[in-house]
């Protein structure tokens, strides 16, 4: 909370992405300490890691100095705090943290963690909720994240160029000399943070993870990646096209699981009928829709990165093309 | 008598530093920063509803019997990766918005505006 108080005062735009780095990282550790691991490892990925990646990307494209006040603050600070004070008053009728009998654990909770097991035999239940009895949500969140992606895509997509101008590679070459360590440790470490999403993303029935984790986790690698041997090398190792078909694939595999189970003579998303067995049904049903999850994450994600970091890059060349960028500006650009 | 809604308090103290973010500053880039802490507060507040005393993560085990509501873990869970995205898809619109209009303070952008209608 001290750190959200710090956002709200500073002005220079990249101490405040750290600081929003921080507050993640702090959110997820609160949320282990409310026994939410699936959730905190999610938010640790993303809000501590590619969150602050985007925010940083974007302040180097529109400025790093927020305007100091012209704003009336007052007005604002009796909006909020009216508006805080109710909803505090509001809390006063709500059950008390941690209490056994709130009316959120009386519903469908119960059966969830008492009948989860034989109807869907995956000790995780989050995983169990997530893949199986609430699927159908699932598969409109996979559809948001990746219209999201389409969007950045349409919003900051480059005309094709034909020629690729030479005159940054100098550059970019040099200042990768002088991080000599640090891209031959990465290089080493790239392969066990790939295993490593693999792992969260074929445990996740287990313990902790899933198609969202290791689909961050997995774009996470491969943006260090990019970071570390720049765009170009990235973009010719890494195929755009087949990224952005990726995409498709993932959501599409998911819509198709559910609608194999439709013609199987269920309803839709019901995996009972994948299999002989319904237990086994469901185990490969889950596997088949957090492949799919992650698919679509995972590109969604590197698409996301590489529109944000191929519009910057395209921008510094005008810039530099002009001659008239500033050196302060391109310094924090060059650090990233 | 009240201490035990005090998590409920963080929440609303949180939800509302963000939501002060977002109304009293014009930096289109801290508006979404504030954004992200209002949604931050949101996903702690429905984390804190599903908290069981005494229960544990939501994975089935041998000798546990008190377990957190997993329901919510699930929404959160993907609404953080959902989050995300929308962010990502806000800053695009801000890195455009400053490629027009060459700035990304509100009232800048809207003193253009009417410098365009009078114009126009």
């Amino acid at each position: 909370m001290v750190i959200a108080i710090a956002i709200v005062r500073t002005r220079d735009l990249l101490a405040v992405v750290m600081l929003t780095g921080i507050y993640g990282l702090l959110s997820a550790s609160f949320f282990v300490v409310l026994d939410a691991v699936d959730v905190a490892f999610t938010e640790a990925s993303v809000g501590a890691g590619i969150s602050g990646l985007l925010m940083l990307t974007a302040i180097t494209m529109t400025g790093r100095k927020e305007q100091s006040g012209r704003h009336k603050p007052f007005l604002a600070l009796f909006v909020v705090l009216v508006t805080g004070g109710m909803l505090i008053y509001g809390t006063l009728d709500m059950p008390y943290f941690g209490a056994v009998d709130a009316p959120v654990h009386m519903h469908v909770a119960p059966r969830y963690i008492h009948d989860s097991m034989q109807e869907v035999g995956v000790p995780n239940i989050v995983t169990a909720v997530l893949g199986s009895y609430r699927a159908f949500d699932t598969l409109g969140e996979v559809a948001v994240i990746f219209t999201a992606g389409i969007g950045v895509l349409s919003l900051l997509a480059l005309p094709r160029r034909s020629k690729q101008a030479k005159s940054d590679e100098a550059t970019v070459e040099q200042m990768h000399e002088r991080h000599m360590v640090l891209r031959i440790v990465s290089k080493a470490l790239i392969p066990f943070i790939l295993l490593f999403a693999l792992y969260v993303q074929f445990h996740g029935d287990f313990g902790p993870g899933g198609g969202f984790q290791a689909g961050v986790i997995f774009a996470a690698a491969i943006i260090l990646y990019t970071m570390l041997f720049g765009l170009d090398t990235a973009k010719r190792v890494f195929n755009q096209g087949l990224i952005r078909l990726l995409a498709a694939i993932g959501l599409l595999l998911y819509a198709c699981v559910g609608v194999v189970s439709m013609l199987n003579g269920a309803n839709f998303l019901d995996y009972d009928v994948l299999a002989e067995d319904p237990v086994a049904g469901q185990h490969l049903g889950i596997l088949l829709i957090e492949l799919g999850v992650g698919i679509t994450v995972t590109s969604v994600m590197l698409i996301i990165f590489f529109s944000f970091a191929g519009r910057r890059q395209a921008q510094q060349k005008t810039a530099e093309h002009n001659g008239t960028e500033q050196q302060g500006e391109q310094d924090v650009s060059r650090t990233l | 008598m009240f201490l035990g809604l005090y998590n409920y308090w963080i929440v609303v103290l949180l939800m509302m530093i963000g939501f002060y973010i977002v109304i009293a500053h014009g930096n289109l880039i801290k508006k979404l920063v504030g954004l992200t802490i209002f949604q931050t507060s949101v996903f702690i507040f429905y984390i804190t509803v599903g908290m069981v005393e005494r229960g544990s993560a939501p994975i089935l085990a041998e000798g546990i019997s008190d377990y957190s509501n997993p329901l919510p873990h699930v929404l959160i869970l993907t609404a953080i990766v959902v989050g995300i995205a929308t962010t990502a898809l806000g800053l695009a619109l801000a890195v455009r918005i400053k490629e027009a209009y060459g700035c990304v303070e509100e009232d800048e952008i809207q003193k253009q505006d009417l410098l365009n209608e009078d114009n126009s």
